[in-house]
């Protein structure tokens, strides 16, 4: 037995290393995810291209436009003539444009109430709403004080006293709100899941499609020796990939790891379970590699969206909230998260420990029926 | 029989895919130490039928005893006594000729003395000796082949089931490859094997020859050939190919006719009373005669007489 299941393994581990194909999935995924989501990818909305056209050209309207200029949130390009603006904005060479109309510095100095406009390109709806927010931020910041000073000029005694609500921002486990602190964690679930389910869907479909699958059915090999055959190689590459993954994040990207290795290994543990049962069940319906690769794809996508790895699951609609509890990826971005920013221990993540290996369990033994059927 | 239970016995064997019958009703036995061969056609049931021998299908109903054991109930103990090479015989490509030989000594759980000796012995049979490092996919198609026989062969099952072993290698490689078979043979193994090479069939000690998941005939290759023709062979070379079959399929005295490569046979019932009235026959007819003589049937003519081949022949030539 041990004999047999050693000559499967390094088998399987000579395909890894010959095949092309294996071989860019296991090292492929990894590095660019890591790149993109290391490097690339951020929440935050930095460098807003905003066309400004003065038309009040004042000594008020001119101190808007610089605070406008100081802020790292905004790239400022002025104009003199608003008909510029839609082709900037077609050519997306600005998302915002501001306008502020003549009498502008006029009507603050009397008193009443003065207008900017503010056009948006809205076609990312989410960047449009986040840079109105910003001018919103500034526009507010700069009124407050035109107040405080016209208050100041005009009755002194009073203006020290006047009452003011300033928030503190206070964000606990990433206290930079690095995106890279939210990422990298969170792109080792994505990880594993891609690299453990095509290796090894294609690891049995391949046999199946070059025949050496019938060539090893008339051996005296049992079942479950090819069932861990099949499996082993790619459980020990996915906490291989955790492992690496974990350290460029930490020694690289200088994500603090919190909690135990111990808690993030049993968490992998049970996911790599998870993902092992659905590469057995994607290559039960796949007779060609062919199918087994977009098979794999029709599993992955939702996956990866629906696992709060991007968008929160709380902003889904509430259907998809539910179906969103079937997906083990859910509940390993949960852990990696917690385990990395929050120290999360057994005590707080079991729910999510126990979800993961009760669909191990059923996705295993399904996948494992469905696969001795199969090889009739 | 000596006591010994035949090496592969089939009785009443039937396969269905839905409603599809793949194999239909069949009988037969295989006994130690001979070469058993199975022709037939292209989706004939050849592949399906050795596939239930080794385990791999299901019979839909019938019998189907290896070594005495029933296949569809102790498939497990017959594989410990059988060696398969599927139709495609695959390998490994992307592993060396020394790895495939490792990895399958390791499937039949060849103990690890015996396992040196062997691959060293299958290496040396596939003549493949100093090549023992090559990646597999860059072996020609003669030596994968022959290294296919050896991976099968590594734990010395005394019954042997080859599926289309020679199909897709060159003559040279395939008489190579005979000899190996029988040199298995006469050490005692028994040899099963398919093809739809007809002369093959010749080395043979025994045929059955199968046509739409029925058996047409079966015997030795004399014992078919002197069987199943009634009458007497005529080779007849001439012009117009073509227009000769289709009259001479028409000609009294003239029992049946067939093309063979250039030239055609014909089945009659005096070959020596024949031969002038076939030349006439034709003359008649603008068709000049450049050779006509008595042959001794082949296998192919006793096929040929015998399953459908001889009317898709007909349709294409038409
Ligand atoms: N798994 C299957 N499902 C449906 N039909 C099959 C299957 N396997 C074989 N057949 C059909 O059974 C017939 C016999 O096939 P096969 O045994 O492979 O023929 P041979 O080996 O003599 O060429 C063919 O018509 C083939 O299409
Ligand atoms: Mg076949």
């Amino acid at each position: 037995m041990l004999g047999r299941l050693r000559q499967m393994l390094i088998k399987e581990f000579l395909h890894v290393i010959r095949d092309k194909r294996a071989r860019f999935f296991l090292f492929a995924p990894p590095v660019i995810q890591t790149l993109v989501f290391g490097y690339a990818a951020t929440l935050e909305i930095k460098h807003v291209p905003i066309a400004i056209v003065d038309y009040d050209n004042s000594q008020v309207s001119r101190d808007l436009v610089s605070r406008f200029q100081a802020s790292r949130y905004f790239e400022v390009r002025r104009l003199s003539d608003r008909r510029e603006i839609p082709e900037l904005i077609d050519r997306n060479e600005a998302t915002m444009a501001l306008q502020i109309n003549s009498g502008f510095a006029r009507d603050l100095g009397k008193g009443e109430t003065a207008h900017l406009q503010v056009v948006v390109d809205a076609s990312n709806s989410n960047s449009a709403l986040v840079g109105l927010g910003y001018v919103n931020q500034v526009a507010q910041g700069f009124a407050r004080e035109y107040r405080l000073k016209t208050l100041a000029r005009q009755a002194p005694a009073l203006a020290g006293g006047l009452p003011e609500i300033v928030v503190e921002r206070r964000p606990w486990y990433n206290p930079d709100m690095s995106s890279q602190w939210f990422f990298v964690p969170g792109v080792i679930g994505n990880l594993v899941l891609v690299i453990v389910v095509t290796l090894t869907a294609f690891a049995v479909v391949r046999e199946r499609e070059i025949g050496t699958l019938e060539q090893i059915m008339v051996t005296p090999i049992r079942r479950v020796e090819f069932i861990l055959g099949k499996t082993i190689p790619f459980f020990l590459i996915g906490l291989l990939d955790t492992a690496l993954i974990s350290a460029a994040g930490t020694l690289w990207f200088h994500v603090p790891l919190n909690g135990s290795f111990l808690v993030l290994g049993a968490g992998t543990v049970f996911f790599i379970l998870c993902m092992l049962g659905v590469g057995l069940f994607i290559s039960t319906v796949s007779a060609t590699q062919q199918q087994a690769m977009v098979t794999s794809f029709f599993f992955i996508m939702p996956a990866v969206i629906f696992s709060g790895f991007g968008s929160p699951i709380s902003s889904m609609p509430e259907i998809l909230q539910h179906l969103t509890y079937l997906n083990p990826l859910r509940y390993y971005e949960v852990v990696l998260r917690s385990v990395y920013l929050k120290g999360g221990g057994f005590g707080l993540l079991w729910p999510q420990m126990a979800a993961m290996a009760a669909i191990a369990l059923v996705m295993l033994t399904v996948s494992v029926l469905r696969f001795q059927k199969s090889l009739e | 029989m000596n006591g010994q239970p035949q090496a592969v016995v089939v009785q009443d064997l039937v396969k269905r895919f839905g409603d599809f019958t793949a194999v239909d009703n069949i009988s037969f036995e295989a006994s130690r130490g001979e070469i058993f061969g199975f022709l037939g056609p292209n989706g004939a049931g050849k592949s399906t039928t050795i596939r239930i021998l080794c385990g791999l299908l299901h019979p839909t109903s019938g019998k189907a005893l290896v070594a005495g054991v029933d296949v569809a109930r102790e498939p497990e103990r017959v594989r410990q006594n059988i060696g398969y090479m599927s139709q495609k015989f695959s390998l490994y490509n992307d592993l060396k000729v020394i790895e495939n030989l490792r990895f399958f000594a390791g499937m039949y759980g060849v103990n690890q003395a015996d396992a040196a000796e062997r691959i060293a012995w299958a290496i040396d049979m596939a003549g493949l000796t100093g090549r023992e490092h090559l990646l597999t996919g860059t072996l020609a198609a003669g030596w994968k082949q022959r290294l296919a026989l050896g991976c099968a062969v590594l734990h010395r099952p005394p019954i042997v089931f080859l599926d289309e072993p020679t199909s897709g290698v060159d003559p040279i490689s395939r008489r190579l490859f005979w000899e190996l078979i029988h040199r298995m043979a006469d050490e005692g193994v028994t040899v099963f094997v398919t093809t739809h090479y007809m002369d093959e069939a010749e080395y043979c000690n025994r045929l059955v020859l199968i046509d739409r998941g029925r058996i047409v005939a079966s015997g030795s290759p004399l014992e078919l050939k002197l069987k199943s023709m009634e009458g007497e062979l005529l080779l007849v070379e001439c012009d117009q190919v073509g227009k000769a079959l289709e009259a001479l399929q028409e000609a009294p005295g003239v029992t049946d006719a067939a093309i063979f490569g250039h030239a055609l046979h014909l089945v009659v019932p005096d070959a020596e009373r024949a031969i002038p009235e076939v030349r006439n026959y034709l003359g008649e007819r603008g068709i000049t005669v450049s050779r006509i003589e008595q042959i001794r049937p082949t296998l192919e003519d006793v096929f040929v007489s015998l399953t459908s081949l001889k009317g898709r022949r007909e349709k294409e030539q038409a």
